[in-house]
């Protein structure tokens, strides 16, 4: 399982002096399920992309049990991105089967039936739904067996019921894997029902204003009493919390 | 109707609206559809269309092949490398722009009346319009999807397949096609000019006898090779290069 050391100072924008990152230090311990909440374009995205590795400060320290993350052991990471990104000339089987070194009818017919698409998998993207396609996106990233996998706003613009269900799924996969989860997202109590600790993220240039701990039993339910009083106390604590402020008034 | 009842009614028209103005005009110089078949069922049976056909086809194909292989290399590299292309973007406009005519006569005065020299002048008129237009579709290319290749750590050889080069195929399907027309235009201009065979040489005899029922004879039948490539070879691709991108949501 890996641990994960995030350091990063001044990050710019590409090809521009606007910074995007400012002062972020954060630690997700093996197996944690980490929720970064921040309002919209606070560089949430950024920062999964330079954990992925696809994009670069000139001042980051990103650790992996304290080692490097780049240039260090590489291990097997899955990235849910908020498009769905499947490559549209392959079927579900072949963009899934793409990923993985060896040729693994096996997984993949089993992971298609975990995200309840069993039987699809000789379709193209272009003939499945949205939903469905996100879906395809979360099996090809846990297809990889990842030790370290990164969602960013995978359930945005999804109705209710199957945003719901994918949720569902999610904290099933996370579970059974033990992965370490960073999982950006704009909806609280989204983040509540999924994650271990939330770290919000302050208006571009951002940096951490605050981190708690969800420290409710699982497995949660979405509108389950405990949740929604653990919400209102913090939303009554900080009201400004989710246009990144702690401002009380 | 159906489009191949559409596609065969065009043509019908096509044909009659020809052989009325024959009738019309009444003039050898504007032989009818049944003096051009007389001509190609002559020329076919009894003279040597056949053999200056395939002559000129293997030189198309042979140059053509040449031609996009070259092209869509050049292409992929001046669209992926900012630098590369500034370096070459004028050598490339210089090369576009020199009239076909020259580069077949410098390379008969360079190389001698050949062969190799033939298509080579063919590919060198064919590769910068392949590369100006592989390399648009190079430029293009969805960085989204090539960093999903980057997380996943995918095989150069595998993102190249897999992720890069499908993203090209609509371009080097529309290259191939101009190419076809394009380079067997050439050829025939190449064969007039310095080879002893093939549809150009024929066509430049027939001209001398003023033999127009001849040269039309000549033109359908390789029209006709043309229109049997598209259907066997270049429609089926389109097939294949449209799966997944235009299907309907099942």
């Amino acid at each position: 399982m890996i641990a994960l050391d995030v350091a990063i100072k001044d990050k710019y924008y590409a090809n521009s002096d606007l910074v995007v990152l400012k002062e972020i230090q954060f630690s997700v311990k093996p197996g944690e399920f980490v929720a970064i909440i921040g309002p919209s374009g606070s560089g949430k995205t950024t920062l999964l992309n330079m954990i992925s590795g696809l994009e670069e400060a000139t001042e980051q320290t990103l650790l992996c049990n304290g080692k490097p993350l780049n240039g260090g052991k590489a291990f097997p990471l899955g990235y849910v991105f908020q498009q769905p990104r499947l490559m549209p000339w392959l079927t579900v089987n072949e963009n899934i089967q793409l990923v993985l070194p060896t040729t693994q009818e096996t997984i993949i017919k089993t992971l298609l039936a975990q995200v309840g698409l069993a039987g699809k998998g000789d379709y193209y993207p272009k003939q499945l739904s949205g939903g469905m396609q996100r879906r395809v996106a979360i099996a090809r990233a846990f297809a990889v067996n990842p030790e370290l996998i990164l969602l960013d706003e995978p359930f945005n613009s999804l109705d209710a019921p199957t945003a719901s269900t994918l949720r569902l799924l999610l904290a099933d996969l996370c579970k059974s894997r033990g992965s370490t989860v960073v999982f950006v997202t704009h909806d609280l109590s989204e983040a509540i029902n999924l994650a271990d600790r939330i770290i919000f993220m302050s208006h571009s240039p951002s940096s951490i204003i605050h981190q708690t701990t969800v420290d409710l039993p699982k497995p949660r339910t979405e509108s389950g009493s405990n949740e929604l009083a653990w919400q209102a106390k913090l939303m009554n604590q900080y009201p400004q919390i989710l246009s990144g402020s702690l401002c009380t008034d | 109707m159906s489009p191949l009842y559409g596609r065969l009614l065009i043509l019908i028209i096509l044909a009659s609206t020809w052989q009325g103005i024959a009738w019309l005009v009444n003039s050898s110089d504007f032989p009818s559809l049944f003096i051009v078949m007389e001509s190609f069922i002559y020329h076919f049976f009894h003279g040597d269309m056949l053999i200056n056909l395939s002559v000129t086809l293997t030189r198309v194909l042979i140059s053509f092949i040449i031609a996009m292989i070259l092209g869509v290399m050049i292409g992929i590299l001046m669209g992926i490398s900012k630098r590369l292309n500034q370096l070459s973007d004028t050598l490339l406009i210089i090369v576009l722009n020199i009239p076909a005519l020259v580069t077949i006569l410098l390379c008969y005065i360079w190389f001698g009346l050949v062969e190799s020299a033939a298509i080579m002048a063919v590919v060198i008129n064919k590769v910068p319009t392949v590369v100006v237009m592989i390399r648009e579709g190079a430029r293009v290319v969805d960085e989204d999807l090539l960093n999903v290749a980057k997380v996943y750590k995918l095989s150069l050889r595998k993102t190249f397949f897999n992720v890069f080069l499908p993203q090209l195929y609509p371009y080097i399907m529309a290259s191939a096609r101009a190419g076809l027309s394009l380079i067997w235009k050439i050829v025939l201009v190449v064969e007039l000019l310095g080879r002893s065979d093939g549809v150009g040489f024929a066509l430049n005899t027939l001209f001398q006898f003023f033999d127009i029922a001849g040269i039309l004879a000549y033109t359908f039948a390789f029209i006709s090779i043309v229109l049997v490539i598209e259907n066997l070879i270049f429609r089926p691709l389109d097939k294949l290069i449209a799966r997944g991108i235009h299907h309907d949501r099942a």
